[in-house]
């Protein structure tokens, strides 16, 4: 590609073609300002609806300024990002934003993590004109299972839009309505509940300000911990640790397992737990049910479902539920390794520790907002009482660490308690798009071919291409196996097999992009793709440091099973570890007000 | 094909129909039919003549008499008297309004003197519902002479050198526009026309496809022969389903002659036209959030470039003209590029049509040689002020034009000296104000309809225009300070400078323009707290005049706030404080004494 | 008004198609367009009051609307009121683009004829000139 020269601020510098005077800048360390506009670099993510204008700057021989996130540089162009008639510019743009964002900062479950809030602090508004006769747009505070959307916050940036509908297909989310009462939100402004809504939360993990944000379940946690009657267990979810740090002020991809043991046993769980645990129970039951499929097919069924797909994450299932209501016998019916987990818990883990029921209650911390949902879903109750109690996000067990009073860079590194704080590498790379079919792969390829695998490590399954596929050779047997994350991703994997055109064998899918560390309940990444890179790589890390890295090879898994389950997809497993699926298309019902 | 010796031609626009124009036809029809007369008298439903004003308008041919306001129960006279007998009907004929003579052929009157029709040759002159009507008017064979005898590169040639810049309102060069999309290769090419004319008063549009839908066809094909294009679309409102109609008519007809369609003329040249339907909003005029609404997408406008010559209607380039400037094609590939740049001025060539309304006398749809001066427009076609009042301004452009005023009427109206007086030619909305306007109000006006009309897509304009809106408010109710005049000043500016579209860009024209050029209002408004045209209600005073005032009591016994004091058969004063501005005690007073200042 | 599908005119196939069928369709607007811009051409007003009537004025009006079409005369021939000359019905106004008009009496198809034979196509005086002492129609309001 051709490079231009271009002069920014009196700087010259070259740029290839096609470069946007923001990047260009950029280079040159010109910071400008961004709000609506937000890239996720190497994720193929972008939002660029210039319609903040708060990036503006002054070109020469233009007429008016320039929107720098979406003006491409020109040969020779000459551009100005702050000269007064800039500056001025963007403080009466912001002037007008805030005009019509309410002023309940030191209320706002975002404050201290808010892009506009920043801008304001950087751009240095003092004041809002004629705020008295100054009409705020108002909308109804929307609750879902997930996700509150508080919309009188938007700002129109467009990034939860572009999110749910070019990323994930979902379709739930986009502008309705004119000029000031334009808002984003689901079709007729129904609830999300009613929408097409997944709960992925990618929605909230780039909205700039308070407008969307996770329900709260802190206060429900910290009232159970201080009930003496109850036993709290505590589960935590691979992706966390790798996330948790950057809420502390740690760098992206710092691992931080033993700390958060140690704080969240400091906060008074009774039993702290890992998900990991359940990540390979899980491998148990999806491996030997997709093995079960495999031998059939081989055996020349016509009938068998092929590929089958991964299910331990609710997002993708509620998205194949919503939108593929054909295909629900496609995917695997284990449950995902939360619901595997409170399922176990809540029997054979209470019955060990000699706690009812009724008096134990299951947290999870989950990198994820759509979990919150499915923890609350019929499926996964027995008589009204839920497997999975509350389901906190990555962002939410911060706040409670920082509320105790503890700082976790100091805090001592502990282990998970037993017996389901035992896990393996397998286990531990579900926090990252591919992590669960490699996970899947070391226990298939052993349990198929009675071999143990030599290299447990499969490249060719990694990486952050949104549809990736490798072949892997089970001795003489080539199994095609699909990863795509992001539910755009999932959906042409969906309508590749639904027209016949899917050569895999197995595809392992995960709503959001990344997988569970670019979850809707991560700290936010503020646009920066790099944070997810950084926490896969914590992952892997983690994996290849684990003395058992094949799920099958969990003694305590073997334990489970010896005492317990019997086999995979016994009986007791299915009623347990397996779900089903039902149409759950919105039906949209249009009523006279 | 009967041989007619006399054809009776009424408007049958949206205007003329509203006022039963088609209830004149079937009672003309009528009467023809009992005497005798239908194969020597033909009756012809016509597009929009022009002159609102005046209608429904009835026209008879040959002898060219233009009757005006006609109702449905004077079709008998007409052909009893005209027709048969040959005598013209004096009451319906138009009287001159300075020497109250009647005027009997349209030429000779002051509305269509100085008139020059080009886009809208056929209208109020053809039966837009007939094709055969617009084939015997050299109809499709501009389009011909381009298929058969010129190259694309050819046409384009011609475009430009005639000078012709888009009628929309953006006045940017058709032939280069042309060029762009023709230069761009792509296995499909798009021509879109542009008839989501959303400016406030204006019509122009929506006359000509209701009185000359082929030209615009027709002017399509050949911008796709020019182009090369296959396909053309039609962005058309909902709210014109009398256009929408005669498009449908049309693009039936010229199919069904092989005019649109395969092998067009026996070439290889393929084009055809279909409609698409807008909702009506303001801002899918502009042309990229016309495509995208066409796409079924919101209709909101994105960042250019590209362009959509570049990428357009999904993605494929796309020309994108609106239906006037599309009208004078054919008449620019029929009479030469030469003709048509001999009209107009050095830099805007042809003519344009506007639409005029508000305090003027002769409110309608008018076409003009550019560079024609405001003074010419308003006094000489318009006939000046309604009841002899003073004018005030004229605003052009629409919602994002200018207010201009008495120093300006001899401004040669073209696209750059509108613009350098700091207005624009928009796609042709005039509206005259007189000395009962105030020019705070005004804008306030026009701002309340960009804030309603805005897509909320970039934050100046979704909440800068409603700030604005709420100052110029506040400023109306007497509550604006001196500081809330540099803040419009200032944030009109910012609002133009970074909005994203046209609409965001233009929107803060009115305040502008009405701050310069008549400050001292808005300075009475703010210091005085007055309003000198009386418009602004919350300025208005209540007062008793002393010599009138009887001392009867019964204002002070009316008025609900008890704001008017005073003794029995003693002069009545009222506390300007406490009154509300009711208006009771005007009403209840006998004597005259209560006015309002 | 639009014809029914069946006897519709073929599609047209070229320009030369095109443009005979513009020839064939021009009779259809040609008396609007005559009358936008009637200085020009030959005018014709044919007195059509009761008396004209009465004297055949209708016929010659009808001659002269079909004649001067099939002899290629460009003309505008229009009906008017009584001119005042009700004994010399009937009775018709003739302007040729740039003069006077002239008033002819007595008027029947023979004269008709003679009239556009010799004063329309030739400017030649023709005899049964009414002295042009009256004024137009217009100027009469």
């Amino acid at each position: 590609m051709k490079n231009i020269k271009i002069t920014i601020d009196n700087r010259q510098i070259e740029v290839p073609e096609g470069t946007t005077i923001y990047h260009a800048a950029k280079q040159l360390g010109i910071d400008i300002p961004v709000l609506c506009y937000m890239e996720l670099k190497d994720m193929n993510i972008e939002n660029k609806p210039a319609g903040c204008r708060i990036c503006v700057v002054e070109v020469e021989g233009r007429n008016n300024l320039a929107p720098s996130c979406s003006t491409k540089c020109a040969d020779g162009m000459v551009i100005k990002t702050n000269t007064p008639r800039v500056l001025n510019a963007r403080r009466t743009v912001l002037e007008f934003i805030l005009s019509d964002h309410p002023k309940d900062c030191l209320t706002c479950a975002k404050s201290g993590n808010c892009e506009l809030q920043d801008m304001a602090v950087k751009l240095g508004v003092r004041k809002i004109h004629n705020e008295d006769i100054s009409e705020m747009s108002t909308y109804k505070i929307d609750y879902s299972p997930s996700i509150i959307r508080d919309l009188d916050k938007c700002i129109m940036c467009r990034r939860c839009e572009t999110m749910c509908n070019d990323v994930q297909t979902v379709g739930a989310l986009h502008a309705i309505n004119r000029g000031f009462e334009s808002v984003v939100a689901p079709a007729f402004e129904m609830d999300l509940e009613k929408s097409t809504c997944t709960y992925c939360g990618q929605c909230v993990a780039v909205c700039p300000t308070g407008a969307l944000t996770e329900v709260d379940h802190t206060t429900n946690v910290l009232r159970a911990l201080a009930d003496p009657s109850k036993t709290v267990v505590v589960q935590t979810a691979p992706a966390v640790r790798v996330a948790l740090g950057e809420e502390f002020g740690l760098a992206a991809g710092t691992l931080v397992t033993g700390k958060m043991v140690s704080a969240l046993r400091r906060l008074g769980f009774d039993k702290v737990f890992d998900t990991d645990f359940a990540a390979d129970l899980t491998i148990m039951e999806e491996g030997t049910e997709l093995l079960g499929r495999l031998g059939k097919f081989l055996e020349g069924d016509k009938d068998v479902k092929l590929p089958i797909l991964t299910s331990c994450c609710p997002g993708w299932v509620n998205f194949f539920e919503m939108q593929f209501p054909d295909m629900i016998d496609i995917p695997s019916t284990a449950r995902s390794p939360q619901q595997m987990f409170g399922a176990i818990a809540k029997t054979y883990v209470a019955e060990k520790l000699g706690v009812k029921r009724e008096d134990m209650v299951v947290v999870s911390i989950m990198p994820c907002l759509a979990k919150k949902y499915e923890a609350q879903r019929d499926e996964f109750k027995v008589e009204e009482n839920p497997d999975v109690d509350f389901s906190i996000s990555t962002r939410e067990l911060a706040h409670l660490i920082k509320e105790a009073n503890m700082d976790l860079e100091n805090m001592p590194d502990e282990d998970f308690d037993n017996p389901m704080g035992e896990s393996t590498g397998a286990s531990v790379i579900f926090g990252t798009t591919g992590g669960v079919i490699e996970a899947a792969t070391r226990t298939a390829y052993e349990v198929h071919t009675g071999k143990t695998l030599e290299k447990v490590d499969f490249e060719q399954l990694r990486g952050m291409e949104g549809i990736r596929e490798a072949k892997v050779d089970f001795d003489g047997l080539e199994l095609n196996i699909g990863i795509a994350h992001g539910l755009g991703n999932a959906r042409k994997m969906l309508e590749d097999i639904r027209a016949g055109k899917s050569h895999f064998h197995a595809i392992e899918i995960m709503a959001c992009p990344g997988g569970c560390i670019g979850g809707g309940g991560q700290p936010l990444h503020h646009g920066n793709s790099d944070i997810l890179k950084k926490r896969a790589e914590a992952l892997y890390r983690e994996d290849a440091g684990k003395k058992i890295r094949k799920s099958h090879e969990n003694p305590m898994i073997k334990e489970l099973y010896e005492n317990f389950l019997g086999a995979p997809l016994s009986e007791k497993a299915h009623h347990l570890l397996h779900t089903h699926y039902a149409d759950r298309k919105p039906k949209v019902e249009l009523k006279e007000e | 094909m009967a041989n007619y010796k006399m054809q009776l031609l009424i408007c049958g626009g949206t205007g003329c129909r509203a006022s039963s124009s088609n209830l004149i036809i079937d009672e003309l029809k009528k009467q023809l039919e009992t005497k005798n007369l239908a194969d020597d008298v033909q009756v012809v439903e016509t597009g929009c003549f022009g002159f609102c004003e005046k209608g429904p308008i009835v026209k008879v041919s040959p002898d060219n008499t233009f009757y005006t306001q006609v109702k449905p129960e004077d079709a008998e006279e007409i052909v009893d008297e005209h027709i048969i007998k040959g005598r013209k009907i004096e009451r319906l004929l138009y009287t001159d309004p300075e020497t109250k003579k009647h005027i009997s052929d349209s030429k000779h009157m002051e509305f269509y003197k100085k008139q020059v029709r080009i886009a809208l040759r056929n209208c109020g002159f053809l039966d837009p519902e007939n094709i055969e009507e617009y084939i015997g008017r050299e109809g499709y064979e501009a389009m011909g002479k381009c298929l058969l005898e010129r190259t694309p590169e050819q046409v384009i040639k011609e475009i430009k050198e005639s000078g012709l810049r888009g009628r929309g309102g953006g006045g940017f060069p058709t032939g280069l526009k042309w060029q762009f999309a023709a230069a761009n290769k792509a296995d499909q090419k798009y021509v879109v026309c542009n008839a989501d004319e959303g400016d406030p008063g204006a019509f122009m549009d929506r006359s000509i496809l209701e009185g000359d839908p082929h030209s615009v066809l027709e002017a399509m094909a050949i911008c796709g022969y020019a182009t090369g294009a296959t396909k053309g679309l039609i962005y058309i409102r909902a709210e014109y389903p009398l256009a929408i109609k005669r498009l449908v008519i049309a693009i039936d007809q010229a199919r069904e002659y092989g005019l649109l369609g395969e092998n067009i003329l026996d070439t290889n040249f393929n084009f055809d036209v279909e409609l698409r339907y807008g909702a009506g909003a303001f801002v899918c005029g502009e042309e990229t959030a016309l495509i995208h609404s066409m796409e079924g997408e919101r209709g909101e406008p994105t960042v250019k470039p590209p362009f959509p010559a570049e990428s357009g209607y999904w993605g494929k380039p796309t020309n994108v003209n609106n239906v006037e400037t599309f009208a004078n094609v054919p008449a620019i590939i029929n009479k030469g590029a030469k003709w048509f740049s001999s009209i107009g001025t050095d830099k805007s060539k042809g003519t344009k049509v506007f639409a005029l309304a508000g305090k003027i006398n002769n409110v309608g749809l008018i076409e003009v040689p550019m560079g024609t001066t405001l003074r010419e427009v308003v006094f000489e076609i318009g006939g000046g002020i309604q009841n002899g009042k003073k004018f005030k301004a004229v605003q052009t452009g629409g919602p994002s034009g200018g207010c201009l005023t008495e120093k300006h009427l001899d401004t040669p109206i073209d696209f750059d000296n509108l613009i350098a007086v700091g207005s624009m030619m928009g796609s042709g909305g005039m509206i005259v104000m007189d000395e009962d306007d105030c020019m705070v109000a005004v804008s306030k006006f026009y701002l309340d309809f960009t804030v309603e009309e805005s897509c909320g897509k970039c934050a100046p304009c979704r909440i800068g225009n409603k700030r604005l809106y709420e100052v110029l408010d506040k400023i109306t109710k007497g509550n604006g300070t001196d500081e809330d005049l540099e803040l419009l000043d200032n944030m009109s500016r910012v609002i133009k400078d970074t909005a994203l579209c046209g609409l965001g860009q233009t929107s803060p024209n009115p305040v502008l323009s009405t701050l310069e050029n008549f400050r001292n209002e808005y300075e009475q408004h703010v210091r005085d707290h007055k309003c000198a045209a009386g418009a602004c209600k919350d300025l208005l005073d209540y007062v008793i005049e002393p010599e009138n005032c009887v001392g009867c009591t019964a204002c002070a016994r009316v008025c609900p706030v008890g704001a008017i004091s005073g003794e029995r058969k003693q002069i009545h004063e009222i506390d300007p404080a406490l009154c509300i501005k009711c208006g009771a005690c005007i009403e209840k007073c006998k004597f005259n004494a209560i006015f309002i200042q | 008004m639009f014809k029914p599908k069946e006897d519709r005119m073929a599609k047209v196939k070229s320009l030369a198609d095109l443009r005979k069928m513009k020839e064939n369709l021009q009779s259809k607007v040609h008396l609007r367009e005559k009358a936008d811009n009637p200085e020009a051409l030959v005018q014709i007003k044919v007195g059509m009051g009761t008396s004209g009537i009465a004297s055949g004025a209708k016929e010659v009006f009808n001659y002269l609307v079909d004649e001067l079409e099939k002899r290629n005369i460009e003309a505008v021939v229009t009906q008017t009121g009584d001119m005042g000359y009700s004994y010399a019905e009937p009775t018709i106004e003739v302007t040729l683009p740039g003069k006077e008009p002239i008033v002819y009496g007595y008027v029947d198809v023979k004269k008709a004829d003679e009239i556009i034979e010799k004063y329309v196509k030739l400017g030649e005086m023709v005899d049964g000139i009414i002295p042009a002492n009256y004024r137009t129609i217009e100027e009469n309001k």
